[in-house]
């Protein structure tokens, strides 16, 4: 631990990751911005291997090697529309690896404590001065590996602060493991290669929060037994607490609100990682948790902005009951024929394209770029308008138009654009349903209230390109399809789009 | 149920509730009709054409009052038709159940019905009943009609052989019904239309028509016209002051002015004014829509047309609409159609008055013997309330300024009470009895990469969201670190499990940074 070359390669890689995650403010620095972080980690993991971890280097790569090649099917396999189930599972990992960390710590702290008992010593005794921990023999010493050496040196009131990092290293990492297991099931729908079956809608077991809360209190007594000595099965009962808060907490979230909850979990795996930081005195581990962390509370925060609901409310699961009666919705839904489409959209001059969760399940951006091509070809204004909540995850729309190669400076984040509507022929919306909501703004009752909205409707027509008549995930009425100037273009959005292309001249 | 439609016995009234167009609709409902011989002859129907789609002709209005169930009419009934009315009949007509209290006291005595046409709700499942409306529509087109037969000059301006004609400018106060059908007429005309009203949220509506809202230099909050059902309310004497000044302004420029400013239940408001119509040209034409109720112009005499000393022609008819007697007949017996419609739900000849129907409750003024007036508040609002609008405002530099400032100094405050909140935070930790050195150390750089991070983030683009979560996810397998650093250690299950973490770690790493690169790539410049 005390190799100074160790320590300077880790401020070498901490200030890349830092430079990689500022790099991300704009498209093509974002590019180099991903050069920095793949360096900033081979200098920490290489520096690593030939300080404190030369122990077993040799498996240690191997071991590193074969993650390599199951990443790299994962990442190349991936279909950009799955994104937010990778990124999801791929959380569950983080947080596993810190709680096999964590209890790894816990059994080298015992296994110090072993070596001090069989010397006739007491681990963690102070000497005269009162700060420095009574050292064992140096030929024991020298013999532990460089994690034991550091326990070794601690005194006892080192040694319990260290216990409590670790604790909340494993609770964290638990609670984000099974978390993100559940939010993968959630994402994935009936696609999920996971053993169990799992609803995507809000669920809870009986005693709701009640439940969440009693493992959280639970979880704080077995800190204090784990403290005051009991040994290492409080500290396994802790980790099942964690696990089913994890597991309870993101149950009982609907998938509308998946965006927060996949950020959330970002921030949590970052948190695991400070906290284990800390349990090992590593400050590179600190650094990166703590940029990872609060990542991923600003993603959360954003995202919770754009709902304009509570970090809370989210967390606690479900929308809220609605204040009072909805306005009812007068009128009906007119539906169009592809033809329809076409005519209008041959017709018109601008035109803004709103992507949501929708055409991402119906893979159909390749449809809308194709459509979108042929549309700016006949010299006409195409722009996509994004809602900060469209899709399953933050940027979830943007990434698959530019898979479909949309250049991304016709598409527009929400406040770009909103004010464009008015003077926009045709607005088309693909498989969104609560974003371009029109009761946000006008019925305070609605669930939504006060949630900003895309004003598609303001626009001279607009298209609704559905699967059939039923409410979004929120399960609100839309107003917007009944309104005077909209037409309903059901279908599913990739056959849908097929039909139309050949139409566009 | 037989409905009998008799004789408008007011002066000058040519209107008919019942054309054969509708009766022909009512007897689907299951419904026989009667009209009093003659009712429609002023409309321009003649009592053939009633005959012709099966409506039987009453020779005189005391039998069609005896034998009708049903009676529909056009004005409140006069006091022979309030002893004519009778226990268990349904009279349909416009009743103002403020001017007419006494009529309708008498007749819920009598255990007659009475549904009031103007007391139907204005909701959009009401609108094909709402008489009001369609009265005032056509007032309005009369309106400009009226104006033009008395205007010297075209409406529309004119290049000609024989010299260059200037368009006409027409101002319509009140965009109401009445006010927008005004508007729609004078533009189709060819006039320069400008419109006035006290709901700012109408300039829409009125733009949309092609004449141009007049502004006013005012700022007030002022009552969302969809507080009171759609229809203006008293203005503060300050924005009178303000809206007569605009008009002042006005007066000499334009030719036409159509008012059409009304109050439920009030006196018309005075808008203009003598002195504006001092200053108005010689031959322009004042129309008052309002005259029943006073008029909007003080020289306005009910009913009358009148010259003054200026030349300028102010119009106060009250009967625009009977003026259109054919037109007028056919909305207004369509309006009866649907209301009837809606009282006879199955179809079947049978009325079932449903007093929990919000329309028809709001209608009725007299049931079952009691004065039902006034309705409870309509269950649905009558319109959506308009979310408020903030009106791009000029700032002067000096507002401006003084608002930056006070953005600052809030940024400032919130900025201090954070750092306050931080440091004190990392004090009390500093503190603690027995706190090591070694793990304030770490705590230090643990609150600055913290603190780093947020600086970072904030300014992350949105569409990057997607690759951020991705690079986050790699970095954070970070872990992999402790997970190296443990693996070296002698005892075996340490080694198991620093393993499986450095395994699982790697599958992050390196699917994590792969995953962002496919992505970004993607991610191109038109």
């Amino acid at each position: 631990m005390e190799n100074a070359f160790t320590i300077a390669a880790y401020v070498v890689a901490a200030i890349l990751f830092i430079l990689s995650l500022g790099g991300l403010s704009g498209q093509e620095s974002a590019k180099r911005a991903v050069w920095y972080g793949i360096v900033g980690m081979a200098i920490a993991v290489l520096a690593t291997l030939v300080g404190p971890g030369s122990g077993l280097w040799f498996a240690s790569l191997v071991l590193i090697a074969g993650g390599a090649a199951v990443g790299y099917q994962l990442a190349t396999k991936v279909e950009m529309t799955q994104m937010p189930e990778l990124v999801a599972i791929m959380h569950s990992l983080v947080g596993l690896a810190a709680v096999f960390v964590g209890f790894n710590a816990d059994l080298m702290i015992n296994y110090i404590a072993d070596i001090y008992a069989a010397e006739g010593l007491v681990m963690g005794a102070v000497g005269d001065n009162g700060v420095t921990a009574v050292g064992l023999p140096k030929e024991i010493y020298e013999g532990l590996s460089a994690f034991g050496q550091l326990i070794a040196k601690k005194s006892s009131v080192e040694i319990g602060i260290l216990r409590v990092e670790l604790v909340l290293g494993i609770w964290i990492g638990a609670v984000t493991f099974t978390g993100s297991v559940i939010a993968y099931a959630k994402l994935a729908g009936s696609s999920s290669k996971l053993p169990i079956e799992i609803d995507t809608s809000a669920k809870k077991l009986p005693g709701g929060h009640l439940l969440n809360a009693g493992a959280a209190a639970l979880s704080v007594i077995l800190l204090i037994m784990y403290l005051s000595g009991s040994g290492s099965w409080a500290l396994v009962l802790l980790t099942l607490a964690g696990l089913f808060i994890g597991y309870h907490l993101i149950m009982g979230i609907g998938g509308a609100d998946m965006p927060v909850v996949v950020s959330m979990l970002n921030s949590y795996s970052g948190w695991a990682a400070a906290a284990i930081g800390f349990s090992l005195g590593n400050d590179l581990l600190i650094v990166v948790g703590a940029l990872v962390g609060s990542s991923g509370a600003i993603l959360s925060y954003i995202m919770c902005k754009a709902m304009n609901r509570s970090f809370v409310s989210v967390i606690l699961g479900g929308f809220g009951g609605p204040a009072g009666e909805q306005m009812a919705v007068e009128g009906e839904q007119i539906a169009i024929e592809a033809d329809g489409v076409a005519t209008a959209l041959n017709e018109a001059d601008s035109i803004v394209i709103i992507p949501g969760y929708g055409m991402a399940v119906a893979q159909a951006q390749q449809g809308v770029a194709e459509l979108t091509r042929k549309l700016r070809a006949a010299g006409k204004t195409v722009r996509f308008a994004i809602h900060p909540v469209a899709g399953r995850l933050p940027g979830h729309m943007n990434v698959l138009l530019a898979e479909a190669k949309v250049p991304y400076d016709i598409v527009m984040e929400m406040d770009e654009i909103n004010d464009d509507f008015p003077d926009t022929d045709v607005a088309i919306v693909i498989g969104s349903n609560d974003i371009v909501n029109p009761a946000a703004q006008d019925d305070p009752n609605s669930p939504i209230a006060g949630m900003p909205v895309l004003e598609c409707w303001k626009a001279k027509q607009v298209f609704v390109s559905k699967r059939g008549q039923g409410t979004g995930y929120s399960g609100i009425e839309n107003p917007l399809f009944f309104k005077d100037n909209t037409r309903m273009f059901y279908g599913d959005a990739k056959a849908s789009i097929d039909k139309l292309l050949p139409m566009i001249d | 149920m037989k409905i009998g439609t008799p004789k408008e016995t007011f002066a000058g009234e040519r209107r008919v509730a019942m054309t054969p167009e509708s009766a022909t609709a009512l007897q689907k409902l299951g419904h026989t009709c009667l009209i009093e011989t003659g009712a429609g002859l002023e409309a321009g129907f003649s009592d053939a054409t009633y005959k012709d789609v099966g409506v039987e002709v009453v020779k005189t209005a005391a039998a069609l009052w005896k034998a009708a169930d049903v009676v529909a009419k056009m004005r409140a009934p006069d006091a022979t038709e309030m002893k004519r009315l009778r226990e268990g009949q349904t009279l349909i007509s416009f009743f103002s159940p403020v001017a007419d209290e006494k009529k309708m006291a008498a007749a819920a005595e009598k255990g007659a019905t009475v549904v009031a046409m103007e007391m139907i709700p204005r909701i959009s499942r009401a609108q094909k009943m709402d008489a009001l409306s369609s009265m005032a529509n056509i007032a309005g087109y009369r309106a400009v009609i009226e104006a033009g037969n008395n205007f010297g000059r075209f409406f529309t301006g004119q290049i000609t052989a024989a010299g260059k004609v200037p368009p006409a400018k027409v101002l319509v106060v009140g965009a109401g019904v009445a006010g927008l059908a005004a508007i729609g007429t004078s533009t189709s005309l060819g006039a320069i239309t400008y419109a006035f009203d006290v709901r700012p949220e109408v300039a829409e509506q009125v733009e949309s028509m092609g004449a141009e809202f007049v502004y006013l230099d005012f700022e007030e909050e002022q009552t969302d016209g969809a507080a009171t059902g759609g229809y203006a309310s008293v203005s503060s004497p300050e924005f009178r002051e303000a809206q007569l000044a605009k008009f002042r302004e006005l007066a000499p420029e334009v030719d036409i002015v159509i008012t059409t400013a009304l109050i439920p239940n009030r006196e018309a408001p005075e808008l203009w004014t003598e002195d504006m119509v001092a200053a108005m040209k010689p031959g322009s034409v004042v129309v008052d829509l309002a005259a029943e109720k006073g008029g909007n112009c003080k020289l306005t005499v009910m009913d009358e047309k009148i010259v003054t000393e200026n030349g300028v022609t102010i119009i106060g008819y009250t009967d625009f609409p009977s003026r259109m007697a054919t037109q007028s007949s056919n909305l207004y017996a369509t309006n009866i159609r649907h209301l009837m419609t809606d009282l006879t739900p199955e179809k079947d000849g049978v009325i079932n008055h449903n007093m929990e129907d919000d329309v028809i409750r709001g209608a009725t003024i007299a049931h079952a013997k009691e004065v039902t007036f006034p309705p409870p508040r309509p269950k649905v609002a009558a319109i959506a309330a308009a979310p408020k609008k903030d009106k791009p405002k000029e700032l002067t530099p000096t507002e401006k300024r003084d608002l930056e400032t006070a953005a600052f100094k809030a940024q400032t405050r919130n900025q201090v009470t954070l750092l306050g909140a931080g440091a004190a935070l990392v004090l009390g930790v500093g503190l603690i009895p027995g706190m090591p050195a070694s793990f304030m150390q770490h705590f230090i750089v643990f609150v600055l990469s913290v603190f780093i991070g947020f600086q970072v983030i904030w300014n992350v683009a949105h569409s990057l969201h997607t690759p951020l979560m991705a690079v986050t996810n790699a970095i954070s397998s970070i872990i992999i670190l402790g997970a190296l650093i443990q693996v070296g250690s002698s005892s075996m299950l340490i080694t198991l499990l620093g393993g499986l973490g450095i395994l699982m770690a790697s599958v992050n790493i390196f699917g994590g940074f792969l995953v962002t690169r496919r992505m970004l790539a993607m991610f191109q410049k038109s």
